[in-house]
């Protein structure tokens, strides 16, 4: 796979990122939108008549036609490129390497990629929403398909219940040092197993928030944020896409996600193994999420991931610090982009909660049921 | 209306309800690739072929997962908490979602069920019973 695309290792960069406040906000999505494409711009000192590509993940609790144009409306721009695209959590990811593919080929020169929702003040009904025909069974929302595959982890690995916990126990701690975070309360093993059961396996504290709010980037080439004076771009080293279209009953394995391959194809263009992270921003939708990353990124054997994740090594000062700004579990539900936004922070060196000499950051990106998976890996 | 569960009941997938209701699980099989399949399509997802026909299961499977709700998303199932779903895997091979009867806490990795109709609603619906558990 290599030879083609490891020729963009470090050629793009993230120029600029910003984000609103998380919780509950009260404000329609393109507001929400406008205000973090805002902040972005700022940050990168663009004015946002330079930027000819606006790419907008579909905001998760409602469906809008032509939505990214109403975006680029709220924003006063004539985008070349760009709409808004559905592939649930993973196409924060995926939107930024398709505004690189589009910069790579001259469509283009500079992008802005963002998202917001407000399913807290708004409408939580597609999380909870029934699943076809199969509503006859009970069988609704987005949390008990993954509780499905955590189960699943535990009848083929015996993965024990210590390994969800220290996922959820990292995200607080680390989330409760983050100012902007919505959640900043740290939990112990005893608070985690006496959070109440939601869908067996699923405890609360298996769970990630909702919220309303809104994050963005700016993607142009290293070049150009070069002859624009942006001191602070954080390089694009490596990216990487994979999908499933099997429903949960019908695929063939429920213990391993498209990590495998998205990360594959990351990891080399990147050139890099997972000995050479830093940190790591993991989708944590909820706790199996990066448990199962973690084993299909290679950073240990497949079933083996809950020695990897004891004994605090997944905390800032452990072996592999994960989601350090406390990830959907703790900052904000938001479905994947303020990993990026802390991936980027991360490599700045600016982050609330700073790995020392973070040089490589890897963020993984995921959506529906493990359905969709986007990696990106970020580096100076 | 209101508490009732909207069901999609199509040119597709009527065969599959009206078996239930004459009282058998059906599948679809390839006659290309021998592939066996649920939920119900039009063409073999292996294959593409559509030329398949409707095959009647045996009625055994296995438990592949399973989850236990403590919550209700909808009000026809307040009354019913704890209940679990779980993901069974037919003898032939199709998986499907349905629920286990009897006592949640019973329900174990790999255990084998057998097919009970139950009537819900307008519509006969698959359930299963643990092998040596059911009535």
């Amino acid at each position: 796979m290599s030879g083609k695309s490891d020729s963009l290792r470090g050629k793009y960069v993230i120029a600029g990122i910003g984000q609103t406040a998380f919780g509950k906000l009260g404000q329609d999505t393109v507001s929400l939108n406008v205000a973090a494409c805002t902040f972005a711009l700022e940050d990168a000192g663009v004015e946002k008549d330079a930027v000819d590509a606006l790419f907008v993940k579909t905001p998760t609790s409602s469906r809008e036609i032509l939505y990214g144009q109403k975006l680029a409306e709220g924003l006063g721009i004539q985008p070349r490129w760009g709409g808004a695209w559905d592939q649930g959590g993973a196409a924060n990811i995926s939107l930024i390497s398709f505004a690189i593919m589009a910069i790579e080929t001259g469509q283009c020169e500079i992008a802005l990629v963002c998202y917001g929702d407000n399913p807290r003040s708004g409408s939580r009904d597609i999380y909870a929403r029934p699943r076809g025909n199969d509503s006859l069974f009970g069988w609704f929302s987005t949390a008990a398909g993954y509780g499905m595959i955590h189960r699943a982890h535990m009848i083929e690995y015996g993965t024990p219940t210590e390994a969800f916990a220290a996922v959820a126990i990292a995200a607080r701690k680390h989330g409760a040092v983050n100012p902007n975070a919505q959640l900043r309360k740290e939990i112990s093993l005893e608070d985690y197993l006496a959070s109440p059961m939601l869908i067996d396996p699923l405890r609360r504290d298996d769970c990630c928030l909702l919220s309303d709010g809104a994050a963005a980037v700016v993607i142009m080439s290293r070049e150009a944020a070069r002859k624009r004076g942006i001191d602070h771009a954080v390089p694009v080293l490596g990216m990487g896409s994979g999908q499933t279209s099997w429903e949960l009953p019908a695929r063939p394995t429920l213990t391993s996600t498209q990590a495998v391959q998205s990360g594959r194809l990351a990891f080399e263009m990147a050139g890099i193994k997972p000995t050479d992270v830093d940190v790591a921003q993991l989708y944590d939708c909820f706790t199996i999420t990066p448990l199962m990353t973690l084993e299909d990124y290679g950073f240990c054997e497949k079933g083996k991931v809950a020695d990897f994740v004891c004994d605090g090594q997944i905390e800032i000062g452990g072996r592999l610090p994960i989601n350090t700004s406390g990830g959907l579990l703790s900052e904000t539900g938001m479905p994947g982009l303020q990993l990026i936004l802390e991936g980027v922070r991360q490599i700045r060196g600016t982050a609330a909660l700073q790995v020392p000499g973070a040089d490589v950051c890897v963020v993984s990106n995921q959506g529906g049921t493990m359905h969709t998976h986007a990696t990106l890996v970020l580096g100076d | 209306m209101g508490n009732e569960l909207i069901l999609d009941i199509n040119e597709c997938n009527r065969p599959y309800w009206e078996a239930l209701a004459q009282g058998s699980l059906s599948f679809q099989s390839c006659t290309r690739c021998g592939h066996n399949w649920l939920p119900s399509s039009r063409s073999c997802p292996n294959c593409l072929s559509t030329a398949w026909s409707w095959s009647k299961s045996a009625g055994r499977g296995k438990i592949v997962s399973w989850v236990v709700y403590h919550i209700a998303y909808h009000p026809a199932f307040k009354d019913r908490l704890p209940y679990n779903v779980a993901i069974i895997e037919l003898r032939e091979g199709p998986r499907l979602i349905s629920n286990v009867l009897g006592d949640c806490a019973q329900l174990s990795a790999h255990a084998d069920v057998d097919l009970v109709i139950e009537q819900e609603g307008e519509v006969h619906v698959p359930r299963f019973v643990l092998v040596g558990k059911g009535g």
